[in-house]
């Protein structure tokens, strides 16, 4: 091999002895060093503190006041202590939305995500995979359409008057966004959010290594006792997981507003669309924030339940 | 084939037929009305007519609402890959004090921070800031409320590059910031693409934040659709159909690319 | 080119671990200089420290008279060829190969040029439009080198070169590499875990232990006189037999045998001293009938290496291994005795490993 060229020039430090002792010298794989991390960082971290941190902070203090949208107590909110939360826990409405919230969780999460998630994920192994191809994109095209588009899918859909449904089950005038507010809610929610534990359940079931099946099967096991004995105990901590998560985002979901707004009468009030009629065509952004603190709370227990269960599951 | 074995084949066609029935009955409406010379709110086959779209292009508020929400998607994307991108190296190669705390703080306040519940002091922030009814304003809300969990999904990505492809290009001589941009950020380009097409599919279909925050400005599709209405009162099936199509093929459009270039890899709640 | 000049060289961790414990090397001008040790011994660590991706806790590295000490990984003119080669995947080998030298800020054209000229050289010539991962394991390893070679560094560094590569691709490439290193004169550093490279390829070598150095040497020289009890269980490809035994006057006895006590350790043992008999399977020999100065056994398992076997005698609790030649194998249960070569037997101190007299035997002389 001809190796004519000479080493290239020698860079400037080079020709003597290094006199002072370089800076701190990088120790991490790039030699990005301290300094230079911490201005990578500091862009993304101002923005979440300012959006995302502050408002949350920012919850506390509004909790406490009289803080109005119009009139006196915009200009000179008083700080009244912890009225807005007694206030709160005494409210008929608020109680009542509460309680909607947990229908809301327990039936569209719970029980309609999770449970037809995981007999999708089970079920389509078994089929052809056009079949497969062709259910999976329906419910991944009920979880990527845009919430408004969605919504209005559902009002057509339960229309009273000229409702798809009520073509097909031959009950003409059936008003069901106003006779099943909450149950209309619940099953559209189901609806919308199965795609996400369908893939979760895919990728865990995906992960059983197929020697346990299989020794199962030959020991003359049953489909039934094959999902008993050896895939529920695999797909556990996923079951565990998908709750927290699904939970967490139907407990924060806006969409039931987009349907029904909260109505008749309250009946499909969820807590956000409780908060945001209160806070925002109501005015009471301090009644609003007290609320609004709860339910961050709320979230609070559900993330670290979730995150304790993560750590675990990693140790 | 036993007799057993059948039945149990047959349940399970039904089971599955039901549940697509279930899946598809009301994107069907989706697929028809906007075709209809006289839409219902009832799913029927259509008597083919094109005229519901040119009504959407006649309107003064459809296109510029996609424009907005153009506007919207574009600049949030921008902003969280860059600073996510940024953010997601430095912690993923340099132990800053505190590091594990932080992203762990992330975690915890882009699950427990959510629109719903920090719609009451984000609205208020915005007001005594001067950002309501500024589209500025909703991107940055956007941004800061998905940047942890971009952060979070980017620093797998990073912790996947092996360490050996930045210390070849520093034994080479090259610098920290040549190494970014010469080796890293090809190198991660999935996980950028993963972001920006979750950051734009999340924004596309947002309607809390602008619904807050906007009141006289523009406002993007995801709210203007609740606005058509026929000089009668009544809801415009005909142009909210059809502008629910044009709204919704982006993002399904989206989904298909993504799934056909990097498979549909499996993020925990890459969606919300 | 250059010699690479160690002092006192010391990296600690946070938490006192001492990965590199203070050592004094002198690497050649043009030397290929193997680092060989169990993993966790702080090879790794020492390359690092001398390509300048570990910043050293204390001490001074010379490359070429130049303290680079302190200096940048890229200020000291070096290249590295990492154990997964580091090929950045989106790049074409060309890109590669030419990526340090856009980095030295050399033309485009130039570097094109030098890039397919190296390329050549190592045999790459068509494959300079594929990515890293269109390439075997092999062709992945000449472009790793032909990244090194073309920007002409003073120093090479290797991290286990060899290691990714299948068993038969490694011998092949273990001869290529010594090649390559011998026409280009490059003083190289390399490291690894699998003793029988580190005898193959290189000039010189040095057994590291827990961040120290245990014995710098030529292969000839550590293969034949291990400096100590680790050393000597660590090189060949059978283990030595060590023994414990007691010095008595003018010999040693081991394993119930009175054998003669080397001439080399003569002035430095005691009588009655406890020592470790050591004697590589391959210098001892077998025979069915009893022999002077023979250790008696059982013949317990025969092990077939290919040319020969590898038989166990059960000496008591013992077990003495030696080899016999292909076709020599005696039956399993009978009785043999192992008979060392004099000249190649040596002594350890019980106490700490090292070797008893430790200046080199006259008759082991290198040729």
């Amino acid at each position: 091999m001809a190796l004519t060229a000479s080493p290239p020039a020698e860079p400037a430090e080079a020709a003597g002895v290094t006199k002072s002792p370089a800076p701190q010298a990088a120790t991490d794989a790039a030699g990005l060093g301290r300094a230079r991390a911490s201005v990578f960082v500091a862009p993304a971290l101002a923005l979440i503190a300012a959006f995302l941190v502050f408002p949350a902070l920012w919850t506390l203090y509004l909790g406490i006041t009289n803080y109005r949208l119009t009139g006196v107590a915009a200009l000179r909110p008083r700080v009244v202590g912890l009225d807005n939360y007694a206030r709160a826990l005494g409210d008929p409405e608020f109680l009542n939305s509460l309680w909607l919230t947990l229908l809301f969780v327990i039936g569209s999460a719970v029980i309609g995500q999770c449970v037809l998630g995981f007999v999708l994920a089970w079920t389509l192994r078994a089929v052809p995979r056009t079949v497969r191809t062709v259910v999976e994109l329906l419910v991944m095209l009920a979880w990527i359409l845009p919430s408004s588009v969605v919504a209005f899918l559902w009002i057509a859909l339960l229309d009273r008057d000229g409702g798809t449904l009520n073509v097909l089950l031959n009950t003409p005038g059936m008003a069901w966004l106003i006779e099943y507010p909450m149950l209309s809610v619940i099953i559209f929610n189901a609806w919308r959010g199965t795609a996400f534990s369908m893939l979760l359940f895919s990728a865990a079931l995906n992960g059983i290594p197929p020697s346990q099946l299989e020794t199962a099967r030959m020991v003359g096991a049953s489909g039934w006792q094959q999902l008993r004995d050896v895939v529920l105990p695999h797909v556990r901590g996923h079951i565990l997981t998908n709750l927290l998560l699904i939970s967490l985002w139907t407990f924060n979901d806006f969409s039931p507003f987009l349907i029904t707004a909260g109505g008749p009468n309250g009946r499909s009030e969820t807590l956000p669309v409780f908060v945001y009629n209160t806070a925002i065509p109501g005015g009471q952004l301090g009644f609003g924030s007290a609320v609004s603190l709860l339910m961050l709370l709320i979230n609070l227990v559900l993330a670290v339940v979730y995150l304790r269960l993560l750590k675990q599951r990693r140790a | 084939m036993s007799p057993k074995e059948l039945v149990g084949r047959v349940g399970l066609y039904v089971l599955i037929s039901l549940i697509t029935v279930f899946m598809a009955l009301p994107v069907l409406w989706l697929l028809f009305a906007p075709f209809d010379a006289s839409p219902t709110l009832s799913t029927s086959l259509p008597d083919w007519t094109g005229r519901n779209f040119g009504e959407l292009l006649r309107n003064p508020d459809a296109l510029p609402s996609i424009g907005i929400s153009l506007v919207h998607a574009l600049g949030t994307m921008a902003l969280v890959t860059s600073f996510g991108a940024l953010a997601a190296y430095a912690l993923s190669r340099v132990k800053i004090p505190g590091r594990d705390g932080l992203l762990y703080a992330l975690l915890l306040l882009s699950s427990i921070i959510t629109g719903t519940a920090a719609m009451v002091p984000i609205f208020t922030l915005m007001t005594q800031i001067g950002l309501v009814d500024t589209q500025l304003g909703v991107v940055l809300v956007l941004t800061g409320g998905m940047l942890p969990t971009a952060i979070f999904i980017l620093k797998d990505f990073m912790d996947g590059i092996p360490r050996s492809y930045e210390e070849s290009a520093r034994v080479f001589g090259a610098s920290p910031l040549q190494i970014l941009r010469d080796v890293v950020l090809p190198v991660v380009r999935p996980g950028l693409a993963t972001i920006a097409v979750w950051t734009v599919v999340q924004v596309w279909g947002n309607f809390l934040t602008p619904f807050i925050l906007l009141r006289q400005a523009e406002r993007p599709a995801a709210v203007v659709v609740y606005t058509f209405y026929t000089e009668g009162g009544q809801a415009d099936l005909g142009l909210i159909s059809a502008f629910s199509l044009l709204y919704s093929i982006p993002v399904v459009a989206m989904y298909v690319f993504v799934n056909r270039r990097y498979g549909f890899r499996f993020h925990g709640g890459i969606k919300r | 080119m250059a010699d690479i000049v160690l002092e006192q060289l010391v990296k600690e961790y946070p938490g006192g671990v001492r990965a590199v414990d203070g050592l004094d090397v002198t690497i050649e001008d043009g030397e290929f200089f193997a680092l060989l040790g169990p993993s966790g011994c702080g090879k790794t660590t020492l390359l690092r420290s001398i390509a300048g991706l570990e910043t050293v806790s204390g001490g001074s590295i010379r490359i070429g008279g130049r303290d680079v000490t302190r200096l940048a990984p890229g200020a000291r003119d070096i290249a590295m060829v990492f154990q997964d080669y580091a090929l950045f995947p989106h790049m074409t080998v060309r890109d590669n190969i030419a990526y340090p030298l856009k980095i030295k800020k050399v033309g485009k054209q130039e570097r094109a040029e030098k890039a397919e000229e190296t390329a050549e050289g190592l045999s790459l010539g068509g494959l300079l439009e594929r990515r890293p991962g269109q390439l075997s394991g092999g062709q992945q390893q000449r472009a790793a080198l032909a990244r090194a070679v073309a920007c002409h560094p003073q120093v090479f560094l290797f991290d286990e070169p060899l290691s990714n590569l299948d068993a038969r691709l490694r011998l092949e490439a273990r001869t290529f590499l010594k090649r390559l290193q011998r026409d280009l004169g490059v003083t190289t550093v390399f490291v690894t875990h699998d003793q029988a490279e580190a005898l193959a390829m290189s000039d010189r070598m040095a057994v590291m232990e827990a961040g120290r150095i245990r014995q710098i040497g030529t292969p000839r020289e550590v293969f034949q006189r291990p400096a100590s009890t680790f050393v000597a269980g660590f090189i060949g490809s059978t283990p030595m037999n060590l023994l414990d035994a007691t010095i008595d006057r003018d010999t040693v006895r081991v394993a119930g045998t009175s054998v003669p006590l080397p001439e080399s350790a003569r002035a430095h043992v005691r009588d009655g001293e406890e020592v470790v008999y050591a004697a590589r399977p391959e210098y001892m020999t077998f025979s069915t009938e009893a022999a002077d100065a023979g250790i008696e056994g059982t013949v317990a398992i025969i092990e077939n290496m290919g040319v020969g076997s590898l038989v166990s005698l059960e000496v008591g609790a013992t077990i003495v291994q030696v080899t016999v030649p292909e076709g020599q194998e005696p039956p399993i249960g009978s009785r043999g005795w192992a008979v060392a070569a004099p000249q190649r037997v040596l002594v350890y101190r019980r106490d700490d490993g090292e070797l008893v007299g430790s200046e080199r035997a006259p008759a082991l002389a290198e040729a």
